[in-house]
C-alpha cells in the first residue's frame, strides 16, 4: 500500500477520479505487463517452480497485481493452478499508526484451503515506501501459521525505508522525494483507469 | 461518533459498516491464534451496576481478542456499596486513565450522562441501561440476521454467507420480536436499528407489555401471534424473555402483566406447532437468558432453525468491531463510527 505525506492511502490524485491522475506517468500499460512477467518468472526461477508458492496480495492494490502474477505464473507452469496459488492479506488491524490516522476499514483476509504453514509466501504490494505496511504483514502472517521462507514483491520501489525491510523482486525502483507522491492506477480497482504509474506533487 | 449509546444514533451507512468491520473480526475468530494486536495499551473498562453474564464476558473477551487491558467494575463488592456515586465512580476511572469504558446500569440514561457530563474522556459504550437501550445486542442481532438472510433477501436459498452479506442492509427484512417489550433494552434498540437498515418490524405482545408510545415507533403492533405468523410470515422471529424480576408484586402470575405463566405460553410462547408453521428459511432468536417452557419451548430452542448460541458468538466479533471504530484512530477530528 502506498504510503505517502497525505493520510488517505488509496486517495485518488486529483478530485476527478475518473481518468489519468495529474502528474508525470513513469510507467505504462505495457511497462507494467512488462515488469510483471519478468517479476513471475524471477519467482519460479527463485523458488524452482510453483509447487510451494504462495501469492499474498496486500489490499487494496497488492491484490490485483498477485492474481495477474498468478496468472502468469499459471501460464508457464501447467501444473500450477491460478486459484491455490494466491490469496489476500489485510493488515489494518497491524499497523502502527491506527492512532495517528482516522479509522480505517478492515478489509477481508483469504487464505487458500491449504493454509500457509510451510509455504513459501509473496507478499505483493504496489508501492514499496516506508517499509511499515510489510512490518504489518509479516506479523499478520505470523498469526496464520508459519511459512518456510516470506518474500516480497513490489511494482514500485520507491525508498526512504524506515525499517530494514528489502524487496526480493522489484517492477522499477523510482527514486522519488518524500514530498512527491507515487500514485498506481490498475484497471481493476480504479474505474475508467488504464494501468499506469504516476509521480505527483513535490518540486517537479 | 465518539459514543455507543443508542441505536437511534445510528445511520444505515454507520450500522452497514459495523456490520462489515463485524464480519472481518468474525473471520478472524475462526484462527487458530485468535488475538490481534490492533488495541495493544488501551484500557477497557466494563462497569457494570446490574448483574450480567454474556454480556460482560462477551465484551471482555471482545477487548482481550483486540489486545486491549480490561478491567471489570461490577458495583457488588466495590465502594458503590459504601455509597459511592456514579459521577465519583466516573471521575476515578478517569484519573487510571481508561480509554473506554462499558457501562451497564439499572436507570436508564446513565451512560449517556457518563458520556455527556464531562466526567470522562473514555468513549463511552451502553451496555444496557435499565428499560432503555442496548445497541450492541441489536447490533449482534441484525448481524445474525444479515448473515443468515442475505442470500434470502438477494433472491436465493437462506444459507450464512458472509461474502453475499458484504455491504448489505436487511430491507424488506420481516422480523417479529415477541414478548415482553415493556420491559426490554433489546426490542427498542431492535426497533429502531431494524427500521434503519430496512427491515419491517412487528412488535407481538400482550397489551399490558407494550409500553406507552409505541404507535411512534418505526414498527407495526399485534396482539396476536398465531394471525402475525400467518399474515406476516416473518423471515426472523425473535422472543424476548419475560422479565419477572422487573415485575412488581408476586405470585404465580409475576405481578398483574399477565394472569398466569401457562396463558401467556399459550398465546405468546414459541411452541412446537408455531415453530412448524414457519416459513422454511425462517430463523429462530432469542437474547438469552431463555425461559424455557415460558415464552419459547425446548423444541424451539434446540431446533436447527434456533441461532441462539450463534447470536452469542458473534456478540464478540460486533463487541469487537464497536471497540475497535470507537478506539483505533485518531478522534480528535471525530471519527465516524
Amino acid at each position: 500500500m502506498t504510503r505517502s505525506p497525505v493520510p488517505a492511502d488509496d486517495a485518488p490524485a486529483s478530485p476527478s477520479s475518473a481518468g489519468r491522475p495529474e502528474g508525470t506517468v513513469v510507467l505504462g500499460e505495457a511497462d507494467i505487463s512488462r515488469a510483471l512477467t519478468r517479476i513471475a518468472h524471477e519467482i519460479l526461477e527463485r523458488n524452482r517452480g510453483a509447487a510451494d508458492v504462495l501469492l499474498l496480495g496486500i489490499p487494496t492494490r497488492g491484490v490485483p497485481l498477485a492474481q495477474r502474477l498468478a496468472r502468469r505464473i499459471a501460464e508457464v507452469e501447467p501444473q500450477a493452478d491460478p486459484a491455490t496459488l494466491v490469496g489476500r492479506l489485510d493488515v489494518t488491524m497491524y499497523r502502527d499508526d491506527l492512532r495517528n490516522n482516522p479509522t480505517r476499514t478492515i478489509g477481508r483476509t483469504d487464505v487458500p484451503a491449504g493454509g500457509i504453514d510451510g509455504k513459501v509466501v509473496v507478499l505483493v504490494d504496489d508501492v514499496l515506501y516506508s517499509g511499515r505496511t510489510i512490518r504489518a504483514a509479516l506479523d499478520a502472517i505470523v498469526d496464520l501459521g508459519r511459512p518456510r521462507a516470506v518474500q516480497l514483491a513490489c511494482l514500485v520501489d520507491r525508498g526512504h525505508r524506515e525499517l530494514p525491510i528489502r524487496p526480493d523482486f522489484v517492477g522499477k525502483n523510482l527514486p522519488t522525494a518524500t514530498d512527491e507522491r507515487v500514485l498506481v492506477r490498475l484497471a481493476e480497482t480504479d474505474r475508467d483507469n488504464a494501468d499506469c504509474v504516476v509521480i505527483a506533487g513535490g518540486a517537479r | 461518533m465518539r459514543h455507543l449509546l443508542s441505536t437511534q444514533d445510528i445511520s444505515r451507512d454507520e450500522a452497514v459498516r459495523i456490520l462489515d468491520t463485524a464480519a472481518q473480526m468474525a473471520a478472524t475468530q475462526g484462527r487458530e491464534i485468535k488475538k490481534l494486536p490492533t488495541l495493544r495499551g488501551r484500557t477497557v473498562v466494563n462497569l457494570f451496576y446490574e448483574d450480567s453474564t454474556r454480556t460482560r464476558i462477551s465484551f471482555e473477551t471482545a477487548a482481550k481478542r483486540l489486545s486491549a487491558d480490561v478491567i471489570n467494575f461490577s458495583a457488588k463488592g466495590s465502594s458503590v456499596s459504601k455509597g459511592e456515586s456514579l459521577k465519583d465512580t466516573a471521575l476515578t476511572l478517569q484519573a487510571m486513565g481508561a480509554d473506554a469504558v462499558v457501562c451497564r446500569h439499572q436507570a436508564s440514561g446513565a451512560p449517556h450522562l457518563l458520556a455527556n457530563a464531562g466526567w470522562l474522556d473514555a468513549a463511552v459504550v451502553n451496555a444496557g441501561d435499565g428499560m432503555h437501550q442496548h445497541p450492541t445486542q441489536a447490533l449482534l442481532d441484525a448481524f445474525t440476521m444479515r448473515r443468515h438472510l442475505a442470500t434470502y433477501l438477494a433472491g436465493g436459498a437462506a444459507r450464512p454467507d458472509d461474502d453475499v452479506a458484504d455491504g448489505t442492509d436487511l430491507a424488506g427484512l420481516r422480523v417479529a420480536i415477541v414478548g415482553d417489550v415493556l420491559h426490554s433494552r433489546v426490542a427498542r434498540s431492535n426497533v429502531h436499528l431494524l427500521a434503519t437498515l430496512g427491515a419491517h418490524v412487528t412488535l407481538v405482545a400482550p397489551p399490558t407489555l407494550l409500553p406507552v408510545g409505541v404507535q411512534t415507533w418505526p414498527c407495526d403492533v399485534s396482539f396476536d401471534l398465531d394471525a402475525t405468523l400467518r399474515d406476516v410470515a416473518p423471515d426472523a422471529i425473535m422472543m424476548l424473555r419475560v422479565q419477572r424480576e422487573r415485575m412488581s408484586g408476586s405470585g404465580s402470575g409475576g405481578g398483574a402483566f399477565f394472569p398466569n405463566p401457562l396463558e401467556y405460553t399459550r398465546k405468546y410462547g414459541l411452541d412446537p406447532r408455531r415453530l412448524a408453521t414457519l416459513a422454511p428459511h425462517a430463523i429462530v432468536m432469542h437474547p438469552g437468558p431463555m425461559n424455557r417452557g415460558l415464552e419459547i419451548s425446548a423444541e424451539a430452542a434446540d431446533s436447527p432453525r434456533s441461532v441462539i448460541v450463534e447470536q452469542v458468538g458473534n456478540g464478540v466479533a460486533v463487541r469487537m468491531a464497536v471497540l475497535y471504530l470507537l478506539l483505533s484512530g485518531d478522534n480528535s477530528e471525530g471519527t465516524t463510527l
